[in-house]
Formats: structure tokens, C-alpha cells, sequence
């Protein structure tokens, strides 16, 4: 009888132990693709990565070299108007959801921006295409900025949101005691307390939208020169890669590899500093 | 003189609180903007095929006959072939980050693993599966006996569950997390192992949770464009087997929009988008929702 | 064939016994006993003797380790990472830190603060919940018969005998304490664990749980931790003072509570601090 106790328990031992090696080895697998992919980009894309690749244009079809410049510029140049739509913006929403938080259109605003965040990304790029692109008469970088601020609408607001609610409200009645109005007491004292939390989700968002692809085919739509003009059509990098990638080119396709390394490694970069950012300028409530 | 400053307050903060509601009123003007301009931009392939558009294989520009069954099969597919892939492993790490190792250093490498796998952008995926994981499938597919292509719905899947697993593993991370440890406690006391404590207590508490973040996950396979249109085959017709290539909805927008000439071309391509958005936001309203209770139940 | 099965839950190893653990009746002694939550010494040197069928009533102020001391018993603080402990812990003369985990803790019921039935169960499942966990297969008529005793046991079973495919959460709090007692009673143990089990309850419930454990201790002993002094004596044969992670004091309720050797004891007791 007594053994009959002690089998069974060892087998639930057996079992127990099993199922914790499984988890581990499943979690493992899990995260070989990740070290396969960024092997495979290292290792492809450094020989491409000169100082020429980041400084000049690319070369027709059959020369060999080149660079990625137009890409980068481009990139560079839709980001930077899309964070200047959408950062003011988002911050706003995020100071209406956390100070009215019960205020009439409050959860209708929350509900769309749940909801904004998953509309899917070429979505986007059709309406904006409808909204901006055939208005203008033909593709623009600024209607590509238009649709990466929409993308970044969510994050920066929910950031924001989360983060004034987490200063305390001692800091608020502080403000308000020394005469300060609602105006004043968000600018001068909510929104400095919150600046590190703000940024991070500012610098996550732009960490998302740099490679997104789908919803700039139908806007920016890409640009083989380099080019300044936010009415026209620009290149981006992660165009470029798209472009590049599907052509039968060796030389492209190089260039594709080295502009997908370039791309992640900006990514991982702004997803390092948020962390700092996280730790290092937190302000102390 | 202290009147008047009141004054200026009250109008300063008054306008302060418009311009705020101003700007939220804009935020719902968008969402709201963008389901209403794809409906108006459907209207013509809506009158030309009607529910036809729903169930037709047909996809014929120079007639006009515009059918997009093989695009939903191809996007259900997709995606619910992915979510069966990523299931076993998004639990595994759930567990293993949410119970077994819930803080030290391993914990924080691999959330920091699954976030860099979370920020690897969609078309870096497809460029990495086209160049690398195409032809491994492919000598796989030649060993099985199939028709090697390498591309295919297999392929895509097999890298969309790679990009869809950093959403899973988080919410079922959170919800394993958030099992109360007096739950947890009162198992252990009556002589239950710790593969019981999970199978009985951990699981079944967490089972709704865990199958919001499937229906997140989903929503997010569903949308996906370019790693898919990079690796699916782009091919009009129903899939036969699972290797071999279709199309989902995304990639069809994104392959013919900026070719296609003519208003019903064009319209049937924004009811594509059209019925994308509302599938999406059907699965994410609903995985949604069910996390909110999850989390007001807690309390 | 209902006590053959009963019996393969509940036979602990009977093997050799200490003279003074058959002489004194003791089913549980602590030696030296230590534990620590990483460099956090919050047990020290405890020695203690527990007799069968008894009900002792662990004292003291917060923090002073008379949790962790209960739940060393039956190795529950073990699920923090960090805890390691010294000296022995005797349960039937086995060591408790030489034995299954698993079968101690089906060997010894506990019940905590919070009632905290299985909300994914119903009342007749989380009475049973052990049985489950330790996957010992019973009949229908064996499942019946454990449900009823063990719910006539902790004072239930009027009360819930129309509702027992019920959710185990839809009842109330002091129903749902009940419910935990009767789930640890089920497994039929030698002895009962209870971490201030009616700290979160009202009243009356408090007095239903006070009334039914004067009841256990025909059959089980009993640990109570409660940091309620007027509990302690009202349920208590023995009771033990806790201070900063040592025993400062152990006897009977009666002695202690009329008589305390310590200054400690007599400020506590007579709520001078705590």
C-alpha cells in the first residue's frame, strides 16, 4: 500500500520535472530564430556597412558599390515630420485622458485609441492615400509622414497617459497652492515630472514606425534619387530594403542587407536609450 | 483687480480644457474618419459585386469580376496556422518568465530577447525568410515530395508566428503573473507538485487571459503585410496543401493598389481594406475586453 | 474499502520512534530550529514541543516570525527562492526537512488568512481538491462519502448541501474559510495548520470557527497562529510567544495567560505592545 503511495508519487515528481525541462527547452527554441536572424544580418550585412554605403547614392544596375544616402536622408527627413505631427498631439490626448478621465468623450477616446492600434498598418496607407495623396494629385513624402504619425498616435498618448497619472497628486495641489492654474500647474509641473516616461514611449514609437514598409508603398512610395521635396516622392530605408530585396540584382540585394543591418541596429540603439531613459532620468516622486 | 485675475483664470482654463477636448474630439474624428472614407471608397465594387465579393474566386481586372475568397482563405490561414505554431512556445514562455523564473537574470535576458524580436521590422523578416528559411523549406519540401517552391503559406506562417509570438508571450506573461499567490499557496498545501499547482490552479485561472493575447496576436497575423507579401507566393487561387503559395489580403493590396487602374479595381482593393479593418477590430475590441474583465476580476 | 482507500492518503512512515515522542505523545518537535529569507534570520533557535491533540496558539507581534514558523511545519515557506533553514523539525519522528515535500503537506492541512477557495471549482471540487492534486483516484460514492464527512466535519454541510455544484466563491467569507477547513480535512491529516484564519472574517463567523475547532481537536492537532489574545484563550490548550523571531515563551494558555514567567509575555499579553 505504502509503496503504491510512494510510486505514484515519483511519477508525479517525473512528471513535475518533465514539464519544467519542456518549458525551458521550449523557451529556448523560442529564441533561436532571433540569434538566426540577427547572424544572418551581421553577417551579410557588414561587408556592405563603409563610410561610402552611408554617404553616397546607389549605383544602376550592374556597377558595383554604392550607397544608401537617398534612403537615409529620406528616412530621416519623413520621420522627423511625422514626430512633429503627432508628438504634440499624442501628448495632448494622453493630459485630456489622465486629467478628464471621466469627462464625456473620455472612453470614446481611449476606445479609439485601442482601436488605432490595431488597424493594420497598409490600412492606413489607403486612407492616407485617399485623404492626402490623391487631394495633392501624386505621392509625397508628407503624406507618408502623415501615416507614421497616425501609427505613433497610440504609444505617445498611452505613455503619456500612464505616466501623469502615476505623478503624485501632492505635486498637483502643490502647484495649484502657490496660485498656479490648471494651464500652468500641467506645463511647468505635471509634464516636467512626467518627461521621462513621455520620451520613452516617444522614442519606442519612432523605434516602430522607422521600419515600417506597408503603409509608406502608397504615399512616400519611394524615390531612386535623393531628394528634399516633402511634395514629392521620397525614398525611405525601409522601402529601400523592400525594393531592393525582391530584384534580382546580387548588388541590390547587398545593399538591401546592409541597409537592413543599418536599419536594426538604429532600432536597437532607441530601444537601449529608452531603457536608460527609464532608469537614468526618472525623476523621484 | 483679484476679480479680474479670476476672471482671466476661469477664460485660461476653460479655453485650456477646450482645445484639450478639441484635440481628443480630432482623435475619434480619425478612427472615425477612416472606417467611413473606406466604406465610401467601397461603394463601387459594393454595387458591382455585391456578397458575390465574399464568396467568388474570381479576380479578373479586364471584366471588372472582382472575388476575394481566395484572399480570406489565404489570410485565415495564415494566420490561424501561425497562432497553432506559436501556441506551445508563447505558453512555454509564458510559464517560464511568469512562474518559474520571475525575476534575476535570466528572466531579464529573455524579456529583453523577446522585445529586440518584437522591434525587428516586418520587411527585415520577409528579406531574412526569402534569403535563408526559402530554401531550407525547400530542400524540405523536396525530401516530403511536394512541389518545391519554398515560398508558400508554410513559409509564411512559419515567419509570422516568429512575429507575432512577442505579443502572445507578454499578455500570457501578465496574466500568469497576475494568478494570486494565495491561489497558488493553498495548492502546495494540500501536497500538490508544482506541474499540478499549473495545471490546476495557474491555467485555468489564467485561461481566459491567455486566449486574449491569441486574439491580439491574431489580429496583428491578420494585418501583416510584408513579411507575407514577401513570402507567400502571391498566387490567385486556393491553396491545395499547406505548402503550397497563396495570397492574403494584405499582400494583394499591397502588390496591385498602386497598379490597379480603373474605379472598380481600386474600390474592390479598399473593400479588401475595408473588411480587413473590421476583422481586426472585431479580434482586438474582443481580446480587449476580455483582459479588462481579467484584470477587473482580479480586484 | 472506504477506510482502505482513506488509509493510503493518511499512513505516514511509522518507523523508529524516539522514547520521548511515544512516552509524551508528541506528534511534532522543533530543535534549534533557524530560518532565514536570505541574510534575513527570522527564526532563531526555536525548540518547542507540540502534543497530539492539542490546540496551540502561536502569538505574538507582526513580524515576529510566528507565520514563518507555521509555515516551516509543512515546508510552505520554501516557495520563496531564498529560504533556507537550520536545525530539525521532528513530524512523527521523521525529519520534516528529509521528507517529501508533496507527502508532507498532504500529511498536514493548512489554512490561511485569506479564504482562498479555488474559484474555478465548485464547492464538492474544492472539497475534494486534494484528492485531485495528488491524482488518487475515487469512486463517485468515495468522492460522496469524503464530501459529506469532511463538510459535516468543518461545520458546512447544512448550509451548502443544496448548492455543492456551485461555484466554491459564491459563498460567503466565513462559509468560504470553512470550505478551505474542510477541503484540508478531507485528506484526512494528522494535523492542522491555521494562519490567522479569521483575521478577515466578521464576528460571527469568527465565533462559528472557534466553536468548530474546539470540536477538531478530538481528532486533529491544531496550530493556530492569531495575533487575537482573547482567541487565543478561548480556543487554546497551549500557547507560545513569539519576539523577534525567538520563542519567548511556551505553556499552557491558562499558566501563561494568569501567570507569565516573561515581561515580555505579560506586556504583550496585556496589550502594553503589539
Amino acid at each position: 500500500m505504502i509503496n503504491n503511495v510512494e510510486r505514484a508519487v515519483r511519477t508525479r515528481h517525473i512528471k513535475n520535472s518533465v514539464f519544467k525541462w519542456g518549458v525551458i527547452a521550449f523557451t529556448f527554441i523560442a529564441v533561436l530564430p532571433l540569434i538566426f536572424i540577427l547572424y544572418y544580418l551581421v553577417q551579410k550585412g557588414v561587408t556592405s556597412i563603409t563610410w561610402a554605403f552611408l554617404t553616397h547614392m546607389p549605383k544602376p544596375v550592374g556597377e558595383t558599390g554604392g550607397g544608401i544616402l537617398n534612403a537615409i536622408v529620406g528616412s530621416a527627413i519623413i520621420i522627423f515630420m511625422a514626430c512633429i505631427i503627432a508628438i504634440p498631439f499624442s501628448i495632448a490626448i494622453g493630459v485630456y485622458l489622465s486629467e478628464f478621465p471621466k469627462a464625456g468623450i473620455a472612453n470614446w477616446a481611449r476606445l479609439s485609441i485601442d482601436m488605432l492600434q490595431g488597424v493594420p498598418s497598409i490600412v492606413i496607407g489607403i486612407v492616407i492615400y485617399e485623404w492626402v495623396v490623391k487631394p495633392m494629385g501624386g505621392f509625397s513624402a508628407i503624406s507618408g509622414s502623415i501615416a507614421l504619425a497616425i501609427m505613433m498616435i497610440p504609444p505617445i498618448a498611452k505613455a503619456t497617459e500612464e505616466t501623469l497619472k502615476r505623478v503624485p497628486a501632492g505635486l498637483k495641489e502643490a502647484s495649484f497652492s502657490l496660485g498656479a492654474s490648471y494651464y500652468q500647474t500641467t506645463m511647468r509641473a505635471l509634464l516636467p515630472a512626467a518627461m521621462s516616461g513621455i520620451l520613452s514611449g516617444v522614442i519606442l514609437s519612432i523605434a516602430r514606425i522607422s521600419g515600417e514598409t506597408a503603409p509608406l508603398l502608397f504615399t512616400s512610395f519611394g524615390n531612386p534619387y535623393l531628394s528634399a521635396n516633402i511634395t514629392k516622392p521620397m525614398s525611405s530605408i525601409p522601402l529601400l530594403i523592400f525594393n531592393y530585396a525582391i530584384s534580382p540584382y546580387d548588388e541590390w540585394q547587398k545593399l538591401a542587407w546592409g541597409a537592413s543591418l543599418v536599419l536594426i541596429i538604429f532600432i536597437f540603439l532607441l530601444n537601449i536609450i529608452t531603457k536608460i531613459a527609464e532608469r537614468k532620468w526618472k525623476v523621484q516622486y | 483687480m483679484m476679480a479680474a485675475k479670476s476672471n482671466f483664470f476661469n477664460a485660461e482654463e476653460r479655453t485650456f480644457r477646450l482645445s484639450l477636448s478639441a484635440i481628443a474630439l480630432i482623435l475619434i474624428l480619425i478612427l472615425v474618419g477612416i472606417f467611413c472614407t473606406l466604406l465610401s471608397a467601397s461603394i463601387p465594387s459594393i454595387q458591382a459585386s455585391g456578397w458575390k465579393f465574399l464568396f467568388s474566386s474570381a479576380w479578373d481586372p479586364v471584366t471588372n469580376d472582382f472575388g476575394s475568397l481566395p484572399f480570406l482563405v489565404g489570410t485565415l490561414l495564415t494566420s490561424l496556422l501561425a497562432l497553432l505554431m506559436v501556441l506551445p512556445f508563447s505558453l512555454a514562455i509564458g510559464l517560464f518568465l511568469g512562474e518559474y523564473y520571475t525575476e534575476g537574470r535570466v528572466s531579464q535576458t529573455f524579456k529583453s530577447v523577446i522585445e529586440l524580436l518584437a522591434g525587428i521590422p516586418s520587411v527585415i523578416y520577409g528579406f531574412w525568410g526569402l534569403f535563408v528559411l526559402v530554401p531550407i523549406i525547400r530542400s524540405i519540401e523536396t525530401s516530403v515530395g511536394v512541389i518545391p517552391y519554398g515560398i508558400g503559406l508554410f513559409t509564411a506562417s512559419f515567419v509570422l508566428a516568429i512575429m507575432i509570438m512577442p505579443y502572445a508571450v507578454s499578455i500570457t506573461r501578465q496574466v500568469i503573473t497576475m494568478v494570486p499567490r494565495h491561489l497558488k499557496e493553498a495548492a502546495y498545501s494540500l501536497g500538490a507538485t508544482r506541474y499540478e499547482v499549473i495545471q490546476k490552479v495557474v491555467l485555468p485561472f489564467s485561461r481566459s487571459g491567455i486566449f486574449a493575447g491569441i486574439l491580439l496576436a491574431l489580429g496583428r497575423a491578420l494585418g501583416e503585410t510584408m513579411a507575407v507579401t514577401m513570402l507567400i507566393g502571391n498566387t490567385h487561387s486556393i491553396p491545395h496543401n499547406i505548402f503550397a503559395p497563396a495570397n492574403t489580403m494584405p499582400s494583394v493590396i499591397a502588390n496591385e493598389f498602386t497598379e490597379a487602374v480603373g474605379t472598380i479595381y481600386t474600390s474592390a482593393l479598399i473593400e479588401m481594406a475595408l473588411l480587413l479593418f473590421i476583422v481586426t477590430a472585431i479580434v482586438n475590441f474582443i481580446g480587449r475586453q476580455i483582459i479588462k474583465q481579467f484584470a477587473y476580476d482580479d480586484k | 474499502m472506504e477506510s482502505a482507500v482513506l488509509n493510503v492518503t493518511v499512513t505516514p512512515k511509522m518507523e523508529t520512534k524516539s522514547p520521548d515522542t511515544i512516552a509524551n505523545n508528541v506528534i511534532l518537535k522543533a530543535e534549534d530550529f533557524c530560518a532565514s529569507f536570505g541574510s534575513n534570520q527570522v527564526l532563531k533557535k526555536v525548540n518547542m514541543a507540540i502534543t497530539r491533540n492539542h490546540v496551540v496558539a502561536v502569538l505574538g507581534p507582526s513580524g515576529c516570525g510566528k507565520t514563518t514558523f507555521v509555515r516551516c511545519i509543512n515546508r510552505m515557506h520554501e516557495l520563496a527562492p531564498d529560504a533556507t533553514v537550520e536545525g530539525k523539525m521532528i513530524y512523527n519522528g521523521d525529519d520534516v526537512y528529509k521528507m517529501n515535500p508533496v507527502v508532507l503537506r498532504s500529511h498536514i492541512g493548512m489554512v490561511f488568512q485569506r479564504p482562498n477557495p479555488f474559484p474555478s471549482m465548485s464547492t464538492y471540487e474544492n472539497v475534494i481538491a486534494g484528492y485531485i492534486f495528488n491524482e488518487i483516484k475515487l469512486t463517485k460514492a468515495q468522492k460522496d462519502e469524503v464530501v459529506e464527512t469532511s463538510l459535516k466535519s468543518a461545520s458546512l454541510w447544512d448550509e451548502v448541501k443544496d448548492i455543492l455544484h456551485k461555484k466554491g466563491t459564491s459563498l460567503s467569507g466565513g462559509q468560504q474559510q470553512r470550505l478551505c477547513i474542510a477541503r484540508a480535512l478531507a485528506m484526512k491529516p494528522k494535523m492542522l495548520l491555521l494562519d490567522e484564519p479569521t483575521a478577515a472574517l466578521d464576528p460571527i463567523s469568527t465565533l462559528k470557527i472557534e466553536e468548530l475547532l474546539v470540536t477538531l481537536k478530538e481528532t486533529y492537532t491544531i496550530v493556530i497562529v492569531t495575533h487575537n489574545i482573547q482567541q487565543a484563550g478561548r480556543v487554546s490548550d497551549k500557547a507560545a510567544f513569539f519576539y523577534l523571531g525567538e520563542l519567548i515563551e511556551y505553556d499552557d494558555t491558562k499558566n501563561m495567560f494568569t501567570n507569565p514567567k516573561e515581561e515580555r509575555t505579560q506586556n504583550y499579553i496585556t496589550g502594553r505592545f503589539g
